[in-house]
């Protein structure tokens, strides 16, 4: 218990120091959540009706963004699974890392639902005991029953994993090892039902086709990988972390192969909606060209397929995706494509035309998009502390042997021990 | 912009008496009892904690509906009422409407406004009743060498790709000088109260659910929000409450039921109920009494000699997009 102690205070200790670069990147980021605290306040004051939606398009940026943001937290399954299945070591060694990116991106989740909530207040009435919890019907409430667990798991896995590092202690195999495997399957079951939530709706013709969740898995596992490799190299250029050539080509590999099926499943949506061309396909003909002269999705889907369309031909030549300057582009690429393709692209046009047949165009108002950017930016805030609280465990800068009852305390067979598994 | 109706000292205090009960019936009661000045606060926070109203018990309901009266009266300063009678044993509501007989006034929408306390004004507006006014299309002269795909004519000498007789895709925005127009035809729409209705089942906290005599009701007091019932449901018959509704004062109907017509919150659906307040009284829900054609029928289903049971005997009768096996109790037929 003592231990657990000093591991919280080194923990935040550590994390709350940085140079001055780490503080103009937070006051950077507490900028953006004044937004969102303002914001939040107005929604909560007045409502919703700041906000670009409609009784006809009612979902709109905070939902969209929920949704990527679940590819993101089970695409840091990409590096878990290579890392603990396949033996990897470049990423067996940074693993943890992309558990703290699952808990942050969980975490973000949960900020875009409060924001799209009409009731946040209410969020009781979900509990389990004290709420209604409408299991097995609502896929909204295997959405959340699932998205919980996730973070519950890499939390566990990954500060059970951060602490017995930081103690020297070796893991307990038999209980770390069922976790890991567990929040693998796991990851494939949040985006899953996420997909699940949208497309279980013959209302939407345009979700409604059982193609959704694989589409959903593979433009999480190329959008996730993505930011992670973007992630590694800043760490490997700011931090004194190194993280291996061999964990960042694998997931370039990754991110290639699902990038290159996204397309490929695309392409058959839009050749299956398009060829008979019946009534169902008029969310995807407004995205693509318009209908009836509204056209205010077409820039982001022509958009979007491009960005993804580019990242596909960088990362297709192993020359190229080698050279980390390109693949940092293929990266931002496919991350921003996939991010439009989910939202503008996906969950915008499944409400135009409504189910009676009208078309109402959606814009997202300012201060809508001043408290996305907020949620961003409050979960960049957690990814940064959760990463670098990691990353100094990793380095070995925060360890109970450093601190001052450790040196006293801990014998030096238990230092040396570190929580290998290979 | 107006600051959030809060009393700070009056909920510090509220929570320092009553910190301890934990129970919503506790609250409400002792609410109810003592009406002093932190009454109103009392009896928020005592509605923020009440529970689900199909799972509350008879006395926890009388209590939760008490506590809207009170609420209600003060804030519209007139006696409302929040009826909560249940549903009658042998009654399964059904609806007809005649679409022959629709001339687009608009008439129900308007007394359904009314009735049901919707939010007006211009950018707060609901209606829970919509008119689609559908432009019978046209076989042409002009059109004959446009052809399909237009502009190429590859398949020249048709033009019968253009929306022929009625379609679903209607307006209804229209604003005629007089109805009804030449050459249109009308079909209103609003909650189908459907009899496996996907609202419900998406419905993650179980706020909407269907009740016994068939109508699909809302606890408004136990809704989150999330708007899932808006994407599942396939009539586009859900509101959605943006901000608190403009309710005039003058303007509000105090004859509610706790499940129908009584004054929303901000950030909660709502949608038609077949008058609920009304029907369980034997009434006919607003937009049948007002309808000047006698376009639309209301009755009980499980009677067979209701108008409802006989126009189902005996007319054409089809139900809105069967094809997804909602099974509407909103029924269309022609004579």
């Amino acid at each position: 218990m003592d231990k657990l102690k000093r591991f919280a205070v080194d923990y935040v200790t550590y994390v709350v120091k940085g140079s001055p670069a780490f503080y103009a990147w937070i006051a950077f980021l507490c900028l953006f959540i004044l937004c969102l605290l303002y914001g939040t306040y107005l929604h909560a004051a007045d409502g919703l009706r700041y906000t670009g939606l409609t009784d006809q398009v009612h979902d709109g940026l905070y939902l969209a963004n929920f949704v990527f943001l679940v590819g993101i937290a089970a695409g840091a399954v990409t590096i878990v699974f290579p890392a603990y299945v396949y033996r990897h070591k470049g990423l067996h060694a940074v693993a943890v890392l992309g558990e703290m990116l699952a808990i942050s991106a969980v975490l973000m989740c949960i900020l875009f639902i409060i924001s799209h909530m009409g009731r946040p207040d209410r969020l009781w009435h979900m509990l389990p005991i004290i709420g209604i919890y409408n299991l097995p019907h609502s896929m909204l409430a295997w959405d959340t029953l699932v998205l919980i667990g996730y973070m519950l798991l890499n939390f566990v896995g990954g500060f059970y994993f951060l602490y017995m590092k930081y103690t020297g202690q070796p893991l307990n195999k038999k209980f770390y090892l069922p976790l890991i495997y567990v929040s693998i399957v796991w990851a494939l079951s949040i985006h899953t039902v996420t997909a699940f939530l949208l497309n279980t709706m013959p209302s939407r013709p345009m979700w409604h086709h059982s193609m959704l969740p694989i589409r959903f898995i593979l433009t999480a596992f190329a959008a996730g990988p993505s930011l992670i490799i973007l992630i590694f190299l800043l760490v490997r250029t700011r931090t004194r972390l190194w993280i291996d050539n061999s964990a960042i080509d694998l997931l370039a590999t990754i991110i290639t192969y699902c990038l290159g099926l996204s397309l490929f499943l695309t392409l058959s949506e839009v050749v299956t909606e398009l060829y008979a061309n019946t009534e169902h396909a008029l969310g995807l003909q407004y995205l693509m060209f318009g209908v009836h002269g509204f056209t205010d999705l077409v820039p982001w889907f022509w958009g979007s397929l491009a960005a993804c369309v580019a990242a596909f031909t960088i990362l297709l030549r192993p020359s190229w995706r080698s050279n980390y300057r390109l693949l940092a582009v293929a990266c931002a690429l496919a991350f921003s494509g996939i991010w439009v393709e989910k939202g503008m692209g996906l969950l915008i046009p499944g409400f135009i035309p409504t189910p009676i047949g009208e078309f109402t165009q959606y814009l997202p108002t300012t201060l809508e998009i001043f408290v996305t950017l907020g949620n961003w930016a409050l979960g960049f805030l957690i990814l940064t502390v959760l990463l670098k609280g990691a990353i100094g465990i990793l380095l070995g800068d925060i360890a109970y042997a450093k601190s001052p009852q450790g040196k006293t305390t801990s014998d030096a067979a238990g230092i040396s021990a570190t929580p290998e598994l290979m | 912009m107006e600051a959030p109706v809060e009393k700070p000292n009056s909920r510090r205090s509220f929570l320092k008496s009553a910190g301890s009960l934990s129970i919503s019936s506790l609250l409400g009661t002792a609410a109810l009892m003592t009406m002093s000045d932190d009454a109103r606060a009392n009896m928020e926070w005592a509605e923020w904690f009440q529970g689900n109203y199909r799972l509350m018990s008879e006395e926890e309901k009388a209590l939760a509906r008490a506590r809207l009266e009170r609420r209600y009266s003060r804030e519209y300063g007139k006696k409302v009422v929040v009826d909560g009678t249940p549903a009658q044993e042998g009654v399964l509501m059904g609806y007809a409407l005649n679409i022959k007989k629709c001339i687009g006034c608009r008439r129900c929408a308007k007394a359904c406004v009314e009735e049901n306390n919707q939010s007006r004004g211009k950018d707060q507006e609901i209606e829970w009743i919509r008119v689609l006014k559908m432009e019978k299309g046209e076989f042409s002269q002009e059109k004959m060498n446009q052809g399909y795909p237009e502009g190429l004519g590859i398949q020249v000498g048709g033009n019968a790709y253009t929306p022929v007789g009625d379609v679903l895709e209607g307006e209804h925005y229209y604003q005629p000088d007089a109805v009804p127009e030449k050459d249109a035809a009308y079909m209103p729409i609003a909650c189908m109260q459907c009899e496996k209705p996907p609202c419900v089942k998406v419905c993650p906290v179980r706020t909407t659910y269907r009740e016994a005599d068939g109508p699909v009701v809302i606890d408004y007091n136990w809704c989150i929000g999330c708007r899932m019932c808006m994407s599942a449901c396939p009539y586009w018959a859900r509101r959605f409450n943006w901000s608190d509704p403009n309710l005039p004062k003058e303007a509000m109907n105090p004859v509610t039921h706790y499940l129908g017509n009584r004054p929303r919150m901000k950030g909660v659906v709502e949608k038609c109920t077949f008058c609920i307040q009304r029907s369980r009284q034997g009434r006919y829900p607003a937009c049948v009494e007002v309808c000047p054609t006698g376009a639309r029928k209301f009755g009980n289903l499980l009677d067979p000699n209701s108008e409802v049971s006989r126009i189902i005997a005996r007319k054409n009768v089809f139900r809105l997009k069967a094809e997804l096996n909602t099974f509407p109790k909103f029924f269309y037929f022609m004579d």
